[in-house]
């Protein structure tokens, strides 16, 4: 049984770290890089036990479901699984260099564990009290990353993200207290069929906008999108890619995905919701971006924008829109990431965030420079690069679902990300070099690699379309379009 | 009934606190106010009127008793919310440290 072993590795590394941290400076990587190694191979392994065997289920303290709690692989988890212990793998390799400018780089990497383990915890786990417990855990330790630098600007970042992520968490914890009252378990394979049988009511109304309340903060759709342009650019580089790359897609997009389609049941309503959110999002997102001067929040206004697009995709509904929605997600984590590190690598050697500030850099830096132009074009859609093919298949199934409008403005936003990123390659990379950075360096090597990987794959994913490896993309498809019949997938692999 | 009611206006309350007050202090206070609301709200869920413990012992039988789950989620919930808190009023110490103030409005140093 491999289940377990997602949280229990990065738990257990983030207590041995914070243990044995102070003794050596080079135990904090040692431990944090084969925990993530570790993660990545059985994730990877986890792929082909689900594909052997549709669903896996293990019994927590050996407890039968819906008494015990219980942790679920399907095609859904191992995906999401797949992308976030391959983006936080690399991110992992890439603080070695790049977190030696701070202090107490042990307590990072114990935070960094503790937040891995509380986002593999929420994919995995098949109970919704365990899902909050877990969110709660990832959620606290991205707070404290995100003041990590303890300086004026991140304490502020961190106190408001802190504020509207807790209020978030009451209302997804009084979501949760209405639906066990209604339905008596606690169990998500159970409690889909309990509603089923019960059929709609105004609670289950209810309950839906609270949950969307919740989890919308927390994936920070438009209307609740305030926290994220000052907390993702506050924290350390490596800490905003995991947070942009990963975490507003685990705690946010799939904890929306798992609770609308397989417990509380979608409908027309939720998804035209859904539809418009997600159009909000992506203009406002990269309207807001255009204006930026400073090369991380003009990042992560990027992120509301490309989270806009995959939940535009999913609320279709249609096979195809989840398709490219999923896709979408898989391929937003490798090209953000990217140029968050990227961004990391220009303050580690400039110490500026400022774009105005630079200019040329790709004469003393062409691997920082080169690896960012390739995630330019990924994520404004050129077409060898990822990010083409998933924009692609989003407008093209929504002119299959007939709503044509939100085609468009997913044109009109994909136009405006393209020249947002040529104001960021004109004004850093290319260009005449500013006399002030007449002597700097490439950064060190390992960071080089890390960035080269991520370069790689997002040349490499595209394939990910292909007809070799589509039925892994369909698997995760499918256990939405599945619906509650989630409950038969799951109890029909215990027996 | 009234008893659910008064647990929405606690929550409204808390709410309005975190909402239009301008000390952090007192923010951090209407978190604590809407958490206890909401776990106050989970412990009532599994309340029955003259029920009791649910613990099994020979030669008894319990006819009315209480839903223990929500009280062992509550437990969870309130090890979590002091966790959060714990941490909330730590960064409103560093905060008052750069800062030297408590006022909201005037911690605005991130723009745009």
């Amino acid at each position: 049984m491999i289940l377990p072993f997602f949280v229990i590795i990065p738990l257990a590394c983030a207590f041995l770290i914070s243990l044995l941290g102070k003794l050596n400076k080079r135990i904090s990587d040692i431990f944090a890089n084969l925990g993530t190694f570790t993660l990545l191979i059985l994730s990877l392994s986890a792929i082909r036990y689900q594909l052997f065997a549709k669903v896996i289920v293990y019994r927590v303290g050996g407890w039968p479901p819906p008494i015990g709690i219980s942790m679920v692989l399907d095609g859904l988890s191992s995906f999401i699984l797949m992308s976030v212990n391959l983006v936080s793998f690399l991110v992992c390799l890439y603080s070695v260099s790049y977190m030696n400018k701070y202090t107490d780089k042990y307590r990072f990497h114990s935070l960094f564990m503790l937040m891995l383990a509380g986002m593999n915890g929420v994919i995995v786990t098949g109970d919704l009290f365990n899902l909050f417990v877990f969110l709660e855990i990832a959620s606290i330790s991205s707070y404290a990353l995100v003041a990590f630098g303890t300086e004026a600007e991140e304490l502020e970042a961190s106190f408001k993200y802190a504020i509207m992520g807790s209020v978030a968490s009451s209302f997804i914890l009084l979501g949760i207290a209405l639906l066990y009252s209604y339905t008596s378990t606690l169990n998500m394979a159970d409690m889909g069929s309990v509603l089923l049988s019960r059929g709609n009511s105004l609670l289950v109304n209810f309950i839906s906008v609270l949950f969307l309340m919740g989890f919308g903060l927390k994936a920070a759709l438009v209307p609740f999108h305030a926290w994220l342009p000052d907390a993702h650019p506050s924290a350390p580089a490596s800490i905003s890619a995991m947070l942009s790359g990963v975490l507003i897609k685990v705690l946010g997009v799939y904890a929306l995905m798992r609770i609308y389609f397989n417990i509380l049941g979608i409908n027309n309503i939720i998804l035209s919701i859904f539809m418009f959110l997600g159009a909000a999002s992506m203009l406002v997102g990269v309207i807001l971006a255009l204006g930026q001067w400073d090369f991380k929040r003009l990042l992560a206004y990027h992120s509301i924008s490309q989270i806009g697009y995959i939940i535009l995709g999913i609320g279709l509904g249609s096979p195809l829109g989840i398709l490219a929605g999923l896709f979408h997600l898989f391929n937003h984590s490798i090209f953000k990431s990217l140029l968050f590190l990227n961004s990391g690598a220009v303050a580690y050697r400039l110490g500026t965030r400022d774009l105005q500030d630079m200019g040329g850099l790709k004469e003393r830096m062409p691997t920082t420079a080169n690896t960012n132009l390739v995630a330019s074009l990924s994520i404004a859609g050129i077409p060898p690069f990822n990010g083409f093919f998933s924009k692609f298949l989003i407008i093209v199934a929504c002119i299959q679902s007939r709503q044509i409008i939100y085609g468009i403005c997913a044109v009109i936003a994909s136009i405006l990300t393209l020249a947002s990123f040529m104001k960021v390659q004109k004004y850093a990379f290319f260009g005449k070099l500013n006399k002030k950075w007449q002597d700097i360096k490439e950064v060190p090597g390992i960071m080089q690699l890390s960035m080269v990987v991520l370069a790689v794959l997002c040349l490499v994913s595209a394939l990910l379309i292909t007809p070799l490896f589509k039925p892994y993309l369909e698997s995760a498809v499918n256990v939405l379009l599945l619906g509650r019949g989630y409950n038969k997938a799951v109890f029909g692999a215990l027996k | 009934m009234s008893e659910y009611l008064l647990c929405l206006f606690l929550f409204c309350i808390g709410l309005y606190c975190v909402l239009r007050k301008r000390n952090i202090i007192k923010i951090i206070i209407g978190l604590g106010i809407i958490e206890y609301a909401v776990n106050l709200f989970f412990v009532l869920v599994g309340y029955r009127i003259h029920g009791r413990a649910p613990i099994l012992a020979k030669e008894q039988k319990i006819l009315n008793m209480v839903d223990p789950l929500p009280q062992a989620l509550v437990l969870t919930a309130i090890v979590i919310g002091l966790a959060v808190t714990a941490l909330i009023v730590a960064i409103a110490i560093r905060i008052y440290e750069k800062y030297g103030t408590f006022d909201i409005t005037k911690i605005r140093r991130l723009r745009g």
